[in-house]
């Protein structure tokens, strides 16, 4: 570095002109360079904080004795927990969730990856239109989805039932299935596909045995994808509930407004804990994968 | 883009004989349009339908013509909210870019050990959902919240502070929500940039605050304009977060159509306040669609 060189240099002159052992220019240097490290490093912790402190604050929250949220909070109880599970209004949304998320996660990928397929190795014509009509929810802000959907499915009796709400959500999570399977399909050897032809196998014998499993990776990635994009969607869920179709979001929607209790903060919890299990898993689980396949 | 075969070209016979499978690498255009049309049926019906229903029906409302249009721009409390929401996407842009621009550096290029660390703290709030985290910002700032609570026990105050429901909180609550939208492009591009420019740069001389200034920063500028521009273009239109921590004082475009579709349930003035969210969006997006990468942000970390 120039200005430790520098100095380095200029200590030497000054010493020899002394006729004394030159000193060691480290340790001015190393001083500097410890108080910007460690300014740093307060400084990243700092930004880190910000970024987790929010996201695990209901974890705390949740466990609190008093009856609104208080903090610090005093006292440790589950009683929010076990008030959750006996409240037959949440324990209905969370079911009706559920059920939605997964039939999504079902269709969504289904239909987003055969569509991957054709996009990739197919011979469509339009393939840009198709490419941007795919993506689009993800770029069309959700307000003007969730407001559309509600006005367009109420006269069709699809509102606050569980058809409408696989329709809308399996057509906000395809896109994430789009895109993952379209990343494994580019990189998938199509020789090896050319190969099992040669080999005498079918078009869907080839494809099930051979391509399915290469693209495995592109295709549980997106179906994780689509059970959170459909299981922790709240904006077309807001407009699109009803009075018996609820779903989790919705339902803390309202009490965020209307009940004070660290019940949601305990809900809220549970669905930090199902994201960070599912996404987790998924992450494990394709390094595991990478780390024991042979290609 | 179609591949077509290179190894042994099937003569016409054989492809007519065979018109569902195609080529070896590309199949046949049947087949093709039979996987897409499930997707097809889908958009159709639930994206292209609804939402082409709403922004036409502006326009028709209650005959043909700009009459919804003109009530927006005829008042000034309407004028005021889409000037607001661009002022917000702003001041979100800017705090994400300032916040996320060290984390991404990080995360990029610290020693391992502290760079998962960096990489654990980003991943969890991105795959949070968003209400719980515009939920946890209403615990922090409420009249009896947690910053109250401290500020309190610290004495640096004697009664709470109003924090819930103003511009100031809006904007921290959505800084944090889209953070993560932010670091990963930037991430990404300077995890692109190879160390040896660094240390190249300083054998000739260059100062560790040169190397930034003029390596990694111009390099990796790509990035932030990909991070910056999704995270403008999802703070524009975003819904929960100001729908939570805002009041009516933060009205902007998001809210406000959603208290015209369930409040007022005025849908064709809904549907022109919706034309223009979506015609400002579109905009940024057609004019800088060759920065925008929407598979960034998964492909980015893996």
């Amino acid at each position: 570095m120039s200005p430790d060189m520098d100095y380095a240099l200029a200590e030497r002159e000054a010493a020899e002109i002394e006729g004394r052992r030159p000193k060691p220019a480290r340790h001015q240097a190393m001083g500097l360079r410890y108080i910007s490290g460690v300014a740093m490093t307060v400084g990243l912790a700092a930004l880190l904080f910000f970024l987790i402190l929010p996201t695990v604050l209901v974890i705390p929250m949740s466990l609190g004795s008093a009856d609104y949220l208080e903090f610090p909070p005093k006292g440790i109880t589950f009683k929010w927990y076990v008030r959750y599970l006996t409240d037959p209004d949440w324990i209905a949304a969370t079911l009706f969730s559920l059920k939605i998320a997964l039939a999504t996660t079902a269709t969504a990928t289904i239909i987003g990856t055969l569509a991957a397929i054709a996009l990739v190795r197919g011979d469509l014509p339009g393939k840009a239109v198709l490419q941007a009509m795919t993506i689009s929810p993800m770029i069309v802000p959700h307000i003007v989805i969730a407001v559309s959907v509600f006005v367009a499915f109420a006269p069709l009796k699809l509102s606050g039932n569980f058809v409408g709400f696989l329709i809308a959500h399996t057509m906000l999570a395809v896109p994430y299935v789009v895109l993952t399977v379209t990343a494994s399909l580019q990189r998938f050897d199509t020789t090896l596909e050319l190969a099992a032809l040669n080999c005498g196998a079918g078009r869907s014998r080839a494809f099930f045995s051979v391509v399915l499993p290469g693209i495995a990776p592109g295709v549980s990635s997106g179906a994780v994808f689509a059970f959170l994009a459909s299981f922790d969607e709240a904006t077309v869920a807001f407009f699109l509930s009803g009075i018996d179709g609820k779903t989790i979001t919705r339902k803390m929607f309202e009490d965020i407004d209307f009940n004070l209790t660290p019940v949601v903060a305990a809900v809220s919890t549970i669905m930090v804990l199902v994201s960070l299990l599912v996404m987790g898993g998924l992450t494990l689980f394709q390094k595991h994968q990478k780390a024991t396949s042979w290609n | 883009m179609t591949v077509t075969a290179t190894i042994g070209v099937p003569s016409t016979e054989a492809i007519r004989r065979r018109p569902l499978t195609g080529s070896a690498r590309s199949y046949s255009k049947t087949l093709s349009l039979i996987l897409i049309a499930p997707l097809v049926l889908l958009m159709g019906f639930g994206f292209l339908y609804p939402v082409g229903k709403l922004l036409l029906g502006s326009f028709f409302a209650p005959e043909f013509g700009l009459e919804q249009f003109q009530r927006l721009m005829r008042s000034p409390l309407y004028l005021t909210v889409l000037l607001r929401t661009f002022e917000i996407a702003f001041a979100v842009t800017i705090a994400s870019l300032v916040i996320g621009y060290p984390i991404a550096f990080a995360m990029a290029k610290l020693p391992r050990r502290w760079a998962a660390l960096t990489t654990v703290c980003v991943l969890i709030p991105l795959w949070t959902s968003t209400l719980v985290r515009s939920y946890a910002w209403i615990v922090l700032l409420q009249r009896k919240g947690v910053v109250n609570a401290l500020l309190l026990d610290l004495g640096w105050i004697t009664e709470p502070l109003r924090l819930i429901y103003t511009e100031g909180a809006v904007v921290m609550a959505m800084t944090h929500v889209l953070l993560p939208y932010t670091i990963l492009p930037i991430f990404a591009a300077v995890r692109a940039v190879p160390n040896e420019l660094g240390q190249a740069a300083s054998n000739l001389g260059a100062g560790t605050l040169s190397v930034f200034w003029r390596i990694m920063l111009p390099l990796s500028l790509p990035g932030v304009f990909a991070g910056c521009l999704m995270t403008f273009i999802l703070a524009l239109g975003f819904y929960v977060t100001p729908a939570l921590v805002g009041g009516p004082r933060t009205m902007l475009m998001a809210t406000l159509i959603g208290q015209q579709t369930t409040e007022t349930l005025d849908w064709a003035f809904a549907g022109a306040l919706s034309t223009v969210l979506l015609a400002a969006t579109l905009t940024f997006v057609v004019a800088f669609r060759k920065t925008l990468s929407l598979n960034r942000g998964f492909a980015g970390v893996s």
